[in-house]
């Protein structure tokens, strides 16, 4: 399938007001493309969660958008401290953040649980002391 | 019920977006975690939250609501409001805790809309 759309971010690590933005006008351009809302919802509430993760733990980053006919794929591209075990951070209730953060309504280690729950593919690759990208898939119904 | 029902059932104010009172809401969900909400709500219209930030307007424009009551009195800043207005959710500021909003909403008819 031939691609429509590239998008592409920079998502700010020291703004926690502006955090969602991206995924923000992602979700618009998805509505105005005249996708299925539930699919807008899915792909909104994965990339939300890790635009705001991208915010509470790697100092912003990049977040990037391929929109399809048939399906969005979105890619979060930082170069934080990065996951050492993420089988154990995909474990729901799995959190490293700080009261700062839960403070805030977050980190209650639903984040990833909640981006491979919503999206049809979640591939999180992740260095530590390097990085992570994470790549969400979610297929047009 | 209609927006204006559910803040006059809790004696709370509306902060903006008051010309979209009218709206119709069926069901709601509670919680101060926004990961919860992302995780578990569903097609809920109303979020009742103590949590008091923009990310609280964000997570509910992602799940697509149209109307957050802000309970024990939280009263969002500016910038909260206008992140509302923007997006034409009606925020409303109640005096009474989670608890008892919850309950006198589900009371008068709003569905928890999930288990």
């Amino acid at each position: 399938m031939a691609e429509c759309v590239h998008l592409e971010y920079r998502v700010d690590g020291n703004n926690f007001v502006s955090a969602g933005t991206a995924t923000e006008s992602v979700k618009s351009f998805l509505k105005n493309m005249g996708v299925d809302p539930k699919d807008v919802r899915r792909v909104a509430i994965a990339m939300y969660e890790g635009e705001i993760n991208m915010v509470i733990h790697a100092n912003g980053g990049y977040a990037y958008a391929d929109i399809y006919v048939d399906k969005c794929i979105i890619t979060l591209v930082d170069t934080g401290k990065g996951i050492a075990d993420i089988e154990l951070a995909m474990q729901p209730g799995y959190s490293t953040a700080s009261d700062e953060v839960r403070a805030l309504g977050f980190g209650a280690g639903m984040g990833l649980p909640n981006m491979k729950k919503y999206a049809d593919e979640c591939i999180i690759e992740s260095e530590v002391g390097k990085g992570t990208k994470v790549t969400l898939v979610t297929n047009f119904s | 019920m209609k927006i204006s029902q559910a803040a006059q059932i809790l004696e709370g104010t509306i902060l903006c977006c008051e010309e979209f009172k009218d709206r119709e809401v069926i069901s709601a969900c509670g919680s101060d975690m926004m990961s919860d909400v992302l995780a578990y709500a569903k097609d809920q219209a109303v979020l009742i939250t103590g949590l008091c930030n923009p990310q609280v307007i964000r997570t509910a424009v992602m799940m697509d609501m149209l109307c957050i009551i802000f309970v024990r009195g939280k009263m969002p800043t500016e910038e909260m409001i206008e992140l509302a207005k923007e997006r034409e959710i009606v925020l409303i500021s109640t005096p009474r805790r989670m608890f008892s909003a919850c309950g006198k909403l589900y009371q008068a008819g709003l569905v928890p809309g999930g288990y």
